[in-house]
This record gives structure tokens, C-alpha cells and sequence, in this order.
């Protein structure tokens, strides 16, 4: 019996690995793309999937790699914002549609059991917008575009610090989501080291899917902190501006870069004018080719694209150069992923539509912030910068 | 003091949403011995129902036909959206019943809980095929006014939700107590293999039932979209679970029971966040309630006789 399962065990693996060698000519280049198109926040999974198509759109389908030019594909896949179904996407992508390199998840509740499945199975997989330390640490073979927390929370603080003179600030985050919580410990950590241990007054949480927060805004309320950090996803920063404004809170409301989705001024609607987050870039006021992706973006959708969009964006040029460095395709791909993997961590410096970016070791690009006002026209209008 | 009053009133608005689910979760229950498990996606539809209904009606004002102060136009529309959707989604309810559990009136109650969970998914899944990802923004149907009373706010819009739900409650009530059907349907409650044979048309009082509660939680609906404006099509799911904890907690089939219970959830959630630290909210409210229910395992208002449960 052993023997038996055994020898099925083997000659699955052996089908494996055929399968693996068989599929995916070598006239074409796969590339996942692992992106939260339903679930809590759909938005994020359209502007990832916008952006990726116009870039395929610009290069006309085709890449040329060492003088031969490739057909490539993107395979894009639906992980409904779910941690669990993203490292299954994943593996899908890696073992089933067999791509060379995957963009995505966005979200750091997705990015971060997704990359695991990416580093273990050694396919290169970047990130465009999960900022928790948690997606790249000690896997060699996860990347990301944007900043990290661990700067993300000290520059909020010193926003609200120098901006507004607050000396008692208020957290509001999602226990249950890994974005809100590793960056609402990191802005608590910048904060105390601003003003000591206790000028958080108030530490308050919820689970995802919540959508009544006038317990902890009744909390908040009575801390007597001056300002809120929340920092959560556009669904939920309508509900938490909105109820915290019917309880009488004037004092400013902070937020972070999960705010710069296109759909938060549309949910939230006036009662968000005026708010600050720190953000990857800001489309109000934008130059040079930011402008002109934003405009081309806007063009061809219909609205203005959001960090996620230029994130993305920003990702399938660094992918796209990747690949290129690489400088032969074989077919072979694990050789192939390795390449790009290289290929990869070679890349030092990048100019990206969202600003420099300097990579170091562990994966990671180091660049500057933006603090956006949400004008009175319910735009995102750069108010200031804040470098590393 | 203020803190204490502020939370209560809190707690009132979200009990009141509670309340009204649980209200549809215990009649079925009553009546059928039947946990309806799509009620949760019952009450999703209902909110979704009210945002096209609303939206529609707001374009037709907006053309200009009848002028009437902002205001005014806008709790009329209120009105109407509630009175159409709640008419509407009597028929989704119905719809659940006639296609989801008449043909199961004889299975063992186990697999007719799983057709409940099952409609669930497919009126999710429906919804997001049909209507896309994205989430809805309930449109203002009132302009927020906020009263300052030494110290507590209280808004316009908690105060309709309370009285509105309040009123449903009553108007329940009465049907039950007081009308034919409410009392052919207090029948069924006691023996739904039984009272048929006297007579009483089962099919006819399980639509009126599975309407009724549909009804109600097309209200609820509405009401959340005017107090939390964002739909989206997973919304039914978490609370309508905590709905049903609401109904079992009342006592099977009772009106009364159900709508303090649902009251009494929404407190005990509202009060454990606001004292205890609201990372542990859940554990400790849920923990609370199963020692209520280790004490009173019939749960505030429910008779020793639904011991019988043939899950």
C-alpha cells in the first residue's frame, strides 16, 4: 500500500514537472499579476489591472530580450482581498500558468503570505504598494516599489508635530489587517520617540468588516487627544471621518497612503476636504511624465489614477527592465526566474513616476514621501514632501 | 456621566439594527423551526434595493416636476424608498421561501439550514456578478444635524433610526398579537406538522412569514445605509450572524424577545468596546452572551417546548 502511494506520489510529481517543461513557449513572456480585484477593496485591484494593460498596450504586446522579440501575456488573477486566496493565486500563477515574474498583491494582508509562496517556490514577485516590512524580510526573492512603514508612521508624526504643534494624538486601525496594524504601531513608536511613553492617549482597534466605530470615537473623544491617525482602506475612512464628525469631532483627522484611492473622496465626500495623508505621490500638480501618465490614465478610464496606479505603473517598467537585463530567455524557468530574480536585485537606482527610488539589499526602494491635502475640490494636491 | 449617556445612545442606533434583523431570524424560526440563514444576504439585498430606489427617485426630483423645499423633498424620498423596498423585498423573502425551503419542508432541518447559507452565497456572488465590486455610497437622504446636549451628540439621523425601527417593532407586534394571520402564525408556532391538518393553509403563513421578516430587514437596510453609507455586497454576512445570536438569545419566536435582544447585543458590543480595550470587543461581548445563555439556555422570552429542536 505504501509502495503504492508512493509510486502515484512519483508519478504525479514526474506529470508535474513534464507539464512544467512542456507548457509556455519560449516566444512568450507570462507575467502574473496578483491583484485584489473583488472583496474589501476592489478599487485597488481595477487601477493595478488599468495600469498593467496600458503598459502591455505601450509596449504593443511584445518585448524585445537579447535581440529576439517575445509575445508577452499577462495573466491577471483575482485574490478578493484575502490573504489565503492570494497564496493561492499564487501558487496557480507559479505551478499552472507558469509566468516568469508576478506583480502583485497590493495589499499588505495579501502581500505578505503571498510573497512566501513566491520566495518558496523561487519565482520573483513584486510588490507595487505593500508597505509592512513583513512582505520582503529574508525572502530574496520579493521586491516592492513602495516606501516602508517603519518611515511611512515617523513622517505622519513629524507631520503633525511640526504642522499643527499636537502633542496628543489618538490611533484608530483594523486589528484584524496586517497594513493597519504593523503602521499604527510604527506611527505609535515614531510619536513616543517625538514626545515620550503616554502621549498616545488612545490606542483604539476594530476587526474588518466593522462599520460602527462610535465606541472608540466616544473613547478618543474623552482622551482628549488633538488629533486621529487612522490608518485604513477607503471603505472604512468614510465611515470613521463621517461618525467622528457626528460625535462632534472637529480636530484634524490624519491618514496614510491606503487613503489615496480614487473612490475615498467619492465615498467620503465633503466631510473628508481638508484632511492630510502621507501619501507616494499626489496627482494635483503633478510635472513631467507623472503628468503625463496621469493624463493618459485619465483619458483612457475616466478618472484620475491613484498611487496604486502609478505604483503599478512604476512596477511593470522595473519589471520590464528586469527582464530586459536579463538578456536571454531560454524557455528553462527556473533558469529564466532565477535571471530575473538577479536581474532584479541588481537594479540600484530607478526613476519611477512616483519618484526615485534606491534599493537596498532586502528588496526595498528608499524614497521620499508626500504629505496630500484633500483640496476643497476633493482633489489630492501635494502639500509638502519629507525624505528619508 | 456624559461618556455613559454618549455611549447609550450609541448603543440604541446599533441595537436597532440588530433588532430588526433578529426580528425576521426569530417569526422563521417560530413558525418553521427553521434557521434562515440567508437573512443576513436578505438584509444586504434590502440595503441595496433602498440605494436604487433612492438614486432613481433623487434623479426624477432632480428633473424638477414637483417643487417642493429641499428638506421635504428629501424625507419624502426617505418615505418612499422605505415603503417601496420594503414592499420590494417581500418578494425576495418570498422568493428564499418558495425556492429555497418549501421544497425542503420535509428534509431533516440540517439540510434546510445549509440551503439558507447556500441562497446566502448566491444572492453575494449574484450581486457582485450583476452590480460589480465596487461599493455603493448610500446617497444623503438627510442632512446631518447635530444637537450638542451638555456635552452628548445626538444627530437627526439616530434618532429616526431609533423611532423608525421602534415603530416597526410596534406595528409587528400588533400583526402578531392582534390579527388572523398573526395568530395562525402564533399556531404554526406550536406545531407546524399539526395545525396544517386544521386547516391553516402552511404555505400561505411560511411566505407571510419569510415576507414579513424580509420587509423588515429591507428597513434595517435602508437605515444602516442613512447611518453607514457604504454598501457592499459582503455587508450581510457578519451581521446577520450576530443578528441570530440576537434571536436565539430572545427566545424562538418571540417578537418581544428578539427586539431587546438585539437591543441588549448592541449594548453589551457598544459598552464592552468603551471600557474594555476594543481589540478584545468581540471576545469579551461573545463570551458575555454565552454565559447568558449557559443561565437561560431558552434564551430572555423562549418557551421550555423548543427543547424539541429536530436539528
Amino acid at each position: 500500500m505504501k509502495k503504492l502511494a508512493l509510486l502515484v506520489l512519483l508519478l504525479a510529481t514526474l506529470g508535474m514537472l513534464s507539464a512544467c517543461a512542456g507548457a509556455g513557449g519560449p516566444d512568450t513572456i507570462k507575467i502574473g499579476i496578483n491583484a485584489e480585484l473583488t472583496g474589501d477593496i476592489p478599487k485597488v485591484g481595477e487601477g493595478t489591472k488599468f495600469a498593467a494593460e496600458m503598459w502591455l498596450e505601450d509596449i504593443g504586446g511584445e518585448l524585445e530580450v537579447g535581440g529576439k522579440t517575445y509575445k508577452v501575456e499577462l495573466v491577471i488573477e483575482d485574490n478578493e482581498a484575502k490573504g489565503e486566496s492570494a497564496a493561492a493565486v499564487n501558487s496557480k500563477l507559479i505551478t499552472q500558468d507558469e509566468v516568469l515574474v508576478i506583480v502583485g498583491p497590493q495589499a499588505s494582508k495579501q502581500a505578505v503570505p503571498a510573497g512566501g509562496v513566491a520566495n518558496d517556490n523561487k519565482t520573483p514577485m513584486i510588490s507595487p504598494w505593500s508597505t509592512n516590512p513583513a512582505t520582503t524580510l529574508d525572502r530574496p526573492w520579493v521586491f516592492r516599489t513602495p516606501f516602508l512603514d517603519p518611515f511611512q508612521g515617523p513622517v505622519v508624526a513629524n507631520f503633525a508635530t511640526e504642522e499643527f504643534g499636537f502633542t496628543k494624538a489618538a490611533v484608530l486601525y483594523d486589528v484584524a489587517s496586517d497594513y493597519p496594524k504593523g503602521l499604527a504601531e510604527f506611527f505609535k513608536q515614531g510619536w513616543e520617540d517625538l514626545h515620550g511613553a503616554g502621549s498616545v492617549v488612545a490606542f483604539e482597534s476594530f476587526t474588518t468588516g466593522d462599520a460602527d466605530f462610535s465606541a472608540q470615537l466616544t473613547k478618543i473623544k474623552e482622551s482628549g487627544a488633538e488629533f486621529i491617525f487612522t490608518p485604513q482602506y477607503y471603505n472604512e475612512v468614510a465611515l470613521i471621518v463621517q461618525q467622528a464628525h457626528e460625535l462632534g469631532w472637529t480636530a484634524p483627522i490624519l491618514g496614510s497612503d491606503s487613503w489615496g484611492s480614487a473612490e475615498t473622496v467619492e465615498l467620503c465626500g465633503e466631510e473628508c476636504y481638508g484632511l492630510f495623508f502621507s501619501s507616494h505621490y499626489a496627482a494635483k500638480g503633478a510635472t513631467g511624465a507623472t503628468k503625463e501618465f496621469i493624463d493618459r490614465y485619465n483619458e483612457k478610464y475616466g478618472y484620475v489614477p491613484d498611487d496604486v496606479g502609478a505604483l503599478t505603473w512604476d512596477t511593470m517598467l522595473i519589471v520590464q527592465q528586469a527582464i530586459q537585463d536579463c538578456g536571454t530567455i531560454t524557455g528553462d524557468l527556473a533558469k529564466d526566474r532565477q535571471c530575473v530574480r538577479d536581474a532584479l536585485a541588481k537594479i540600484k537606482e530607478f526613476p519611477g513616476i512616483t519618484g526615485n527610488m534606491t534599493f537596498t539589499e532586502q528588496g526595498d526602494p528608499i524614497k521620499c514621501a508626500v504629505i496630500v491635502r484633500i483640496s476643497d475640490a476633493g482633489e489630492f494636491e501635494f502639500y509638502k514632501q519629507a525624505c528619508p | 456621566m456624559t461618556f455613559l449617556l454618549q455611549n447609550l445612545i450609541n448603543a440604541l442606533q446599533w441595537g436597532s439594527f440588530y433588532a430588526l434583523i433578529a426580528l425576521g431570524y426569530s417569526m422563521v424560526y417560530g413558525v418553521l423551526m427553521l434557521f434562515n440563514f440567508a437573512h443576513g444576504d436578505v438584509f444586504m439585498v434590502g440595503a441595496y434595493i433602498g440605494f436604487f430606489v433612492s438614486s432613481g427617485l433623487l434623479a426624477v426630483a432632480a428633473l424638477g416636476f414637483v417643487a417642493l423645499p429641499t428638506g421635504v423633498m428629501l424625507a419624502l424620498i426617505l418615505v418612499l424608498t422605505l415603503i417601496i423596498a420594503m414592499f420590494l423585498n417581500t418578494f425576495v423573502g418570498m422568493a428564499v421561501e418558495r425556492i429555497g425551503y418549501r421544497p425542503l419542508r420535509a428534509a431533516p432541518r440540517a439540510s434546510a439550514a445549509i440551503t439558507g447559507l447556500m441562497i446566502g452565497i448566491i444572492l453575494e456572488t449574484g450581486n457582485l456578478a450583476l452590480f460589480g465590486a465596487q461599493r455603493r455610497s448610500f446617497p444623503t437622504l438627510i442632512e446631518t444635524a447635530t444637537f450638542q446636549f451638555a456635552g452628548v451628540s445626538v444627530t437627526n439621523k439616530k434618532i429616526m433610526i431609533v423611532l423608525v425601527s421602534l415603530l416597526l417593532m410596534l406595528a409587528l407586534h400588533i400583526f402578531v398579537r392582534r390579527t388572523k394571520w398573526g395568530m395562525a402564525m402564533r399556531a404554526m408556532a406550536f406545531d407546524y406538522v399539526v395545525v396544517p391538518l386544521m386547516g391553516v393553509p402552511i404555505n400561505l403563513i411560511a411566505l407571510l412569514t419569510f415576507g414579513l421578516g424580509s420587509a423588515l430587514a429591507a428597513a434595517a437596510g435602508i437605515l444602516y445605509g442613512v447611518a453607514y453609507p457604504v454598501l457592499d455586497p459582503y455587508m450581510g454576512i457578519l451581521f446577520g450572524w450576530k443578528a441570530f445570536v440576537a434571536a436565539i438569545l430572545g427566545g424562538r419566536g418571540s417578537v418581544l424577545g428578539a427586539g431587546l435582544a438585539g437591543f441588549l447585543l448592541g449594548f453589551i458590543e457598544i459598552f464592552v468596546a468603551a471600557i474594555f480595550p476594543s481589540t478584545m470587543r468581540d471576545l469579551i461581548a461573545f463570551s458575555i452572551i454565552l454565559l447568558i445563555l449557559t443561565v437561560r439556555p431558552h434564551g430572555f422570552f423562549g418557551e421550555p417546548y423548543s427543547a424539541r429542536l429536530r436539528l
